[in-house]
């Protein structure tokens, strides 16, 4: 009989379906084609006008038709996508009955510049438009589409009734570190007891004018718009920022016991989840590097790991000059020497990085490496950094043999979560 | 903190051995029972007719967020819960331990999204009334939108705030979705505790109330209580909820936790239970909450403080749960303090640990009876929750004998 408890007695948690969907695609098959063949996502932005942006590039997702567009709902028709591929894979429950609880990592939701433009001008006046106007005109059931659909549980919401999940849905930020807790929640909550399986969704379909804004105001984006698949370039020393990207993924968790018992294929481990706040800026890492470090230490005791037992790092790399500095500081103070020899590679050099979704998304990636023992590469990178001495896995992907992942995800806040899959239990 | 211990057959005890309330009553534990047995009330009806509002009381940035600089980053939803968590802190004795505060684990019921009223006009002005050339939106928000302004409408910066400001550490977990984020907050926290995944930690949310984009958000389904102030209960013809500013925050941590550092205890945090009826069809929350109760394992002559909001059908579907309890103290939040969305459980929660710690009920505030008086000990306090569109929930807090 197989143990389905790890060595601390806690229940094994395992993958048994997942579901992706990124600029490259929708679906494993068609994204992990992609990823391997170094493609990018990346496109100049078509779906609003760009005058006057330093960045007009990102890694939209065109094909899922949003008409008049909100990211929420684009975000919701991506989760549900994500979902029903994940569940179709794992074969749980029944069609609207899934057993067990929602996490869903999903972007902070709020009234978006196309639906404050149609309530400005049902108000009719043609001068003065300020909040009492648009408040004069709000109510009376016109626009009752809006509550349901700008609240912050709206997404989850929608999800928890097509899937039929089980309990309070939880909708969850932790910036670019949400997928990444979404899949944690799950873990706890397996490792608990309390449910014998989980559906972790995460999703992300911000890129409209004020997010793209926001973030350029924030010096974070690359400008290398021309041509904008060469935009992202983590790790090489002419990285100028990050590129926003649109995209989702959904794990289906279950108890090792529970899946072994319905004789579900098992995708994989998730042998250990770490977390660590940082309180050194609202979104600059610590210098030292100790909650990058930490984050990554408690991952690794929580799965009961060593360092030297893990052979392939998805990284965050976002291609930010400070996060990839900072993310090389963390991993060679804690793996040492072997820093230099780990391959290390960044997703988001093809996909660009797809924010409350990233960690999700990057899990479900980080599965398929393991699956198909073949590790996707880090495109864009013809100017290596010397500051930054890892093997990125270079522009080509490359076969390995691959036992334990670490993903790791920074985010704004001082958002630190780091996982450990695996493809066997450990 | 990394959770390397086997799961535990028993459930660890937790306590609440710290609250942090910053609300339109004042601030702090005192100012609060003061208020509550003189059933005050603070509410505005005119700064935002003809909708009503329960406006913050003044409070002192300066004692717990005391870089200037820090209360500048954030907006005002972001400083009520700054504030309030330091209160916490303070209250439980861990403010400045750097030791605890790295491994304390914090999870965060959040909104976000506070906007530049003045840029949204300007560019709403601007657009040609729905004849915007292209580039024009762009064009005003690049111009005029403040670099951090972002910062201070992302939902996890309250809890980036809370970790600059006051050092908690050991995690940050943000959970956004009105009524329910406020549950789940304590519902997840309290299921780390009692399962050995976590010692310690600090729970809450922070609502700014005073803000036209949110009463936006509410009057699409006519939501806002408008042109006179009732209490909750009374509002069957007039139904709706007047938003209010609070910010609420909890320590829970084991026994053991706070034992071993000599901490007092207010109460004790038994359960924390929540649903998400679909809410299609009548009698469903009736139904969820009675489940809810039966999951609590509470006393049948145990106290309620329901933030039962005004809107209706919800607050009549709760009435209803109600009538089984028709005997005992009921007290509404919502005539108290307003509707403070994820921020209503936590605040129900420091109400009830502050009743027991002080071992009473508040009077009732209600003109219609269901509140009634109550005299004696409180030894078990039901809170409950139930969302203005979604959500359902319930803890049950006790005294510790």
């Amino acid at each position: 009989m197989t143990a389905t408890r790890d060595k601390f007695g806690r229940p094994i948690v395992v993958v048994t379906g997942m579901g992706v969907a990124t600029s490259l695609g929708a679906g494993k098959e068609d994204n992990w084609a992609k990823l391997t063949a170094g493609e990018s996502g990346i496109r100049t932005i078509t779906r609003f006008p760009v005058d006057g942006m330093k960045t007009t590039m990102a890694g939209t997702i065109d094909f899922v038709p949003v008409e008049p567009f909100s990211s929420t709902d684009l975000s919701e028709k991506l989760g549900e996508m994500v979902t029903e591929e994940a569940i179709a894979q794992a074969n749980i429950g029944s069609k609207g009955d899934f057993p067990g609880p929602l996490f869903l990592a999903v972007a902070p939701v709020e009234v978006e510049w196309p639906q404050r433009q149609l309530i400005a001008k049902a108000a009719g006046a043609n001068s003065d438009i300020n909040y009492d106007t648009l408040l004069r005109v709000a109510g009376g059931g016109q626009f009752v589409q809006y509550h349901r659909r700008f609240l912050f549980g709206s997404v989850a919401d929608h999800l928890a009734d097509t899937f039929g999940t089980k309990g309070s849905p939880i909708s969850l930020s932790t910036a670019c570190a949400s997928g990444a807790t979404a899949i944690q929640l799950g873990v706890e909550a397996i490792r608990r007891g309390e449910a014998d399986a989980a559906l972790c969704v995460a999703t992300d379909g911000s890129v409209n004018p004020e997010a793209l804004i926001r973030f350029s105001l924030l010096s974070a984006l690359s400008t290398h718009n021309d041509p904008p698949e060469k935009a992202v370039r983590p790790f090489a020393k002419n990285r100028d920022g990050f590129v926003m990207a649109e995209g989702a993924g959904a794990l289906v968790l279950e108890s090792l016991e529970a899946a072994t018992a319905r004789g579900a294929k098992i995708l994989g481990i998730v042998a250990g989840c770490g977390e660590l706040a940082d309180s050194f800026h609202r979104t600059r890492s610590s210098p030292d590097g100790k909650p990058i470090i930490g984050c990554v230490n408690n991952a690794l005791v929580d799965a009961g790991l060593t360092s030297d037992q893990i052979d392939y790092i998805n990284a965050h790399g976002t291609g930010t000059p400070e996060n990839d500095k900072m993310e090389y500081l963390g991993i060679s103070s804690v793996f040492g020497e072997r820093a230099k020899e780990i391959p290390v590679s960044s997703n988001k050099s093809m996909v660009g990085h797809t924010l409350s979704a990233a960690g999700a998304v990057e899990a479900v990636f980080s599965l398929l490496t393991l699956a198909h023992q073949r590790i996707p590469p880090t495109i864009n990178y013809d100017v290596p950094d010397p500051a930054i001495p890892f093997d990125v896995v270079p522009n080509t992907a490359r076969d390995a043999r691959v036992t334990a992942v670490m993903s790791n995800s920074f985010g704004f806040g001082g958002q630190n979560a780091s996982l450990i899959l695996t493809g066997e239990p450990v | 903190m990394a959770e390397t211990r086997p799961m535990t057959s028993e459930p660890v005890e937790a306590w609440i051995t710290g609250i942090g309330l910053a609300t339109s009553l004042g601030e702090g534990p005192d100012a609060h029972w003061d208020a509550l047995n003189n059933k005050r009330i603070n509410v505005d009806e005119t700064g935002f007719a003809p909708n009503i509002v329960h406006p913050l009381a003044p409070v002192s940035y300066d004692a717990q967020i005391p870089k200037k600089g820090d209360q500048r980053q954030m907006e005002a939803w972001q400083r009520i819960g700054t504030y309030a968590a330091g209160l916490a802190l303070d209250s439980a004795g861990v403010k400045g331990n750097k030791d605890i505060l790295s491994k304390m684990d914090m999870i965060v019921a959040a909104g976000g999204g506070e906007r530049d009223l003045a840029v949204d006009s300007g560019i709403l002005n601007s657009d040609g009334y729905g004849a915007a050339t292209p580039g024009l939106l762009n064009e005003k928000l690049l111009n005029d939108l403040r670099p951090t302004l972002f910062l201070a409408q992302l939902s996890n910066l309250l809890a980036g705030n809370i970790a600059i400001v006051h050092g908690v550490t050991g995690s940050s977990r943000t959970f956004m979705g009105e009524e329910a984020a406020g549950v789940d907050a304590a519902r997840i926290a309290l299921a780390r505790i009692a399962s050995g995944q976590s010692d310690i930690a600090l729970i809450g949310a922070a609502h700014n109330g005073e803000r036209k984009d949110l009463l936006l958000l509410y009057e699409f389904d006519d939501f806002n209580l408008k042109n006179k102030f009732e209490t909750v209960w009374a509002r069957e013809n007039n139904s709706g909820f007047a938003l209010g500013s609070a910010g609420a925050f909890l320590v829970i941590e084991s026994k053991a936790h706070a034992e071993a550092r000599g901490a007092k205890p207010l109460a004790r945090l038994k359960s924390v239970v929540a649903d998400h009826a679909r809410r299609k069809t009548p009698g469903e929350v009736t139904t969820v909450l009675q489940k809810l109760w039966s999951q609590l394992g509470a006393k049948n002559d145990a106290a309620i403080i329901t933030g039962a909001t005004g809107a209706e059908p919800v607050t009549s579907e709760e009435r209803a749960f109600l009538k089984d309890h028709a005997d005992v103290a009921i007290r509404g939040t919502g005539t108290l303090f307003g509707h403070t969305l994820e921020t209503q459980f936590p605040l129900g929660l420091g109400l009830a640990a502050l009743a027991i710690s002080r071992g009473a009920m508040f009077p009732p505030n209600d003109s219609t009876g269901l509140e009634i008086e109550k005299s004696g000990k409180p030894t078990q306090i039901v809170v409950i929750g139930a969302g203005h569109w979604r959500g359902e929930g319930m803890a049950l807090v006790e005294a510790i004998s």
